[in-house]
């Protein structure tokens, strides 16, 4: 009973974060100056021309008017027309047949990613915090710390100048149609996929042996050291299974964190996926556009942090009663 | 930064209660020197960079300067040049030069940065010292709209703004500001909430201390520390963040130079072996990394205390992913 309490209770917090979120992308879209009017009708704009295309869009009713309509037809999937076009012709453009295909995309990437850098990344993390103070260990650390100082760009930059332009191993771009299967698609999410491996599995790396030492210096380690029990079967038994819990929620959190680093991976690609389609509507100030990709990705980032959430309340039992 | 994480503003005013403990000493590691300097070197250059560099960073390069003596081509290509004594750094993709405009986006990059982070604080500690001494009411309401702003990926946040109002740097600034502020409100109420229950603030109280004199005196002296050595780490996030927007195009407009920015124009020399996307990219990860050395590696770690190892285990017990956000 508490435990469907505590899942309830995430879950309306969840919606609630949903809600809250959609007025703060809204309020930093809408009511800012240099509406949608303005921007289709660019320089041949008259005040009778404004006023008209304003009234025939809707953007003449007071704000919280066009909040609530913004929101319904988001919540039946009517998504609106890109309406200022992230590109020529695109004008007028249904914003869900837009995003569909990159949406693809971005997934194809995400799963890729997710799929090479958290078995990996657990494994290494897991035997640094097996290991602590060897060879193994203090390269991990230093590797991490070095890879997670430097942006992404950095680290893309030097995989393409590596394996790309020295080695030329792999193509610089990462052009994907939607049709490629097999080895084609392999290729294609290479580079982007392992970019984001290497900045992923650095933090999934650090956290893992944190969190595994973490527990090691809990006093049920210190009683089963004290009682002789070997040093393998101390981390396979007690410390890996009261870790399972806090590891799952390092790797939901940082599937999380993927959200944003697929922004820059995209773009230095030319990926065609999401976040390259939303960071084209900033740049021409596609409004509903930009407005549609933000709460996709911020939905997807509030669902993994609530299954992050769920994963320590179902691990940790004391979590189930809230103080 | 070296200054701020020795914290002497606050610890003069720590040693003059009668019953302080000894003033933490900051021991450096060899790493951690080694970052000290590094970092000194870059806060140097924000100040004396304009004026010792060789070029004005919106110069583009005369072809006069490039042609090789002996040479009958009178217009020679200045874009992608390698080093040489003309541009010891090369020259990027209009033809500037590497060095001059690395030293200039220097002052651009640190100082947004720094201010952001500075900004950041004085919402973040302002805000979070409030609620954590100001009673229910105020703290639940701030904690949960700060909970919402935490839980936006903050580029997303970022991407939202700047379509709207565009990118300048003062916008740029406090958008950073506030986004990081946020992450700096939950560990400053957090680390205030432990502060205010312990003896010798009950003590405080009972003497009769003002709500003021007891923030002031007992509390930030306290958070102080902590609050130092996380100013190191957000300063770093700050710096990758600024440099990410500026790469997506979106950061400090051209063209005033700023690293981030001097990386993605540059790109395209890359498969070239051209060195103008590198060296502004190895600028950042020098900075980031000697912060990261000082105050990660070397000083002495508390037992179950606050540095960045136990934040992270503080982070993978259901924290959110605040500590990286600037990465994203």
């Amino acid at each position: 009973m508490t435990l469907l309490h505590a899942i309830l209770r995430r879950t309306a917090f969840g919606i609630a974060t949903l809600f809250v979120v959609s007025v703060l992308i809204f309020i930093g879209t809408s009511i800012l100056p240099g509406d949608v009017a303005n921007i289709i009708l660019g320089q041949m704009a008259t005040p009778e021309s404004l006023a008209a295309l304003r009234a025939k869009l809707g953007l003449d009713e007071p704000a919280h008017v066009r909040y609530f309509i913004w929101l319904s037809d988001l919540l039946t999937g009517d998504l609106g027309f890109s309406k200022a076009g992230a590109g020529a012709g695109t004008i007028g453009t249904p914003i869900s047949e837009m995003l569909m295909p990159r949406l693809a995309n971005t997934l194809k990437l995400a799963t890729a990613v997710a799929v090479v850098a958290v078995p990996f990344a657990v494994t290494v993390g897991l035997l640094a915090a097996m290991y602590p103070g060897t060879r193994l260990d203090r390269a991990v650390t230093f590797t991490t710390l070095g890879l997670i100082s430097v942006p992404e760009f950095l680290v893309a930059t030097l995989l393409v100048l590596v394996l790309a332009v020295q080695l030329g191993w792999l193509p610089a771009t990462a052009y994907i149609s939607g049709q490629e299967t097999g080895w084609k698609l392999v290729r294609a999410l290479a580079m982007p996929a392992l970019t984001l491996v290497v900045v992923a599995s650095s933090q999934i790396m650090r956290m893992t042996r944190a969190t595994v030492l973490n527990v090691m210096s809990s006093p049920y380690i210190e009683m089963a050291i004290l009682k002789g029990v070997p040093r393998k079967r101390i981390i396979l038994r007690h410390a890996l299974l009261n870790a399972v819990g806090p590891i799952a929620n390092v790797i939901a959190l940082n599937l999380a964190y993927l959200v944003s680093g697929v922004v820059i991976v995209e773009t230095v690609f030319a990926y065609p996926g999401l976040a390259k389609l939303m960071i084209d509507a900033v740049q021409t100030r596609d409004l509903p556009l930009v407005q549609a990709c933000a709460m996709i990705f911020c939905a997807t980032y509030i669902v993994l942090i609530f299954v992050a959430d769920l994963v320590s309340i179902l691990s940790n039992p004391r979590l189930r009663h809230p103080k | 930064m070296a200054e701020s994480i020795e914290g002497t503003g606050t610890a003069t005013a720590f040693e003059e209660l009668p019953d302080a403990p000894p003033r933490r000493r900051l021991r450096l590691s060899w790493s951690g020197k080694l970052g000290a300097c590094v970092v000194a070197f870059w806060m140097a250059i924000v100040f004396i960079g304009p004026s010792i560099s060789p070029y004005h960073e919106a110069d583009i390069l005369d072809e006069a300067l490039f042609i090789v003596p002996g040479s009958d081509n009178p217009y020679p290509e200045t874009d992608y040049q390698p080093p040489s004594s003309i541009a010891w750094l090369g020259t990027d993709y209009l033809g500037r030069d590497t060095l001059s405009r690395t030293l200039f986006g220097a002052r651009t990059t640190i100082g947004i940065s720094l201010a952001s982070t500075l900004l950041a604080y004085l919402a973040g500690v302002t805000l979070g010292i409030a609620a954590a001494v100001g009673g229910n009411v105020m703290d639940s309401v701030l904690s949960r709209f700060n909970d919402a702003i935490l839980s936006i990926p903050s580029i997303m946040l970022a991407l939202v703004v700047i379509a709207a109002v565009g990118s300048t740097i003062p916008i740029l600034i406090v958008l950073t500001g506030l986004i990081y502020a946020s992450t700096v409100f939950r560990i400053a109420r957090s680390l205030g909430l432990d502060v205010k229950v312990s003896d010798f603030v009950e003590a405080a109280r009972v003497r009769g201390e003002g709500l003021w004199w007891i923030v002031t005196r007992e509390i930030l002296p306290n958070v102080a520390m902590p609050m130092a050595t996380d100013f190191g780490l957000r300063f770093v996030y700050v710096i990758l963040f600024i440099s990410s927007l500026s790469f997506l195009g979106l950061g400090v407009q051209p063209p005033q130079s700023d690293w981030g920015s001097m990386v993605r124009e540059n790109l395209s020399g890359l498969p070239y072996g051209a060195v103008a996307p590198l060296v502004p990219a190895l600028a950042i990860a020098t900075l980031t990394v000697a912060i990261n050395l000082i105050v990660t590696i070397s000083p002495p770690m508390p037992a179950g205390g606050w540095r960045r190892g136990c934040s992270d285990a503080r982070a993978a017990r259901g924290g959110r992913p605040e500590d990286r956000r600037a990465q994203g």
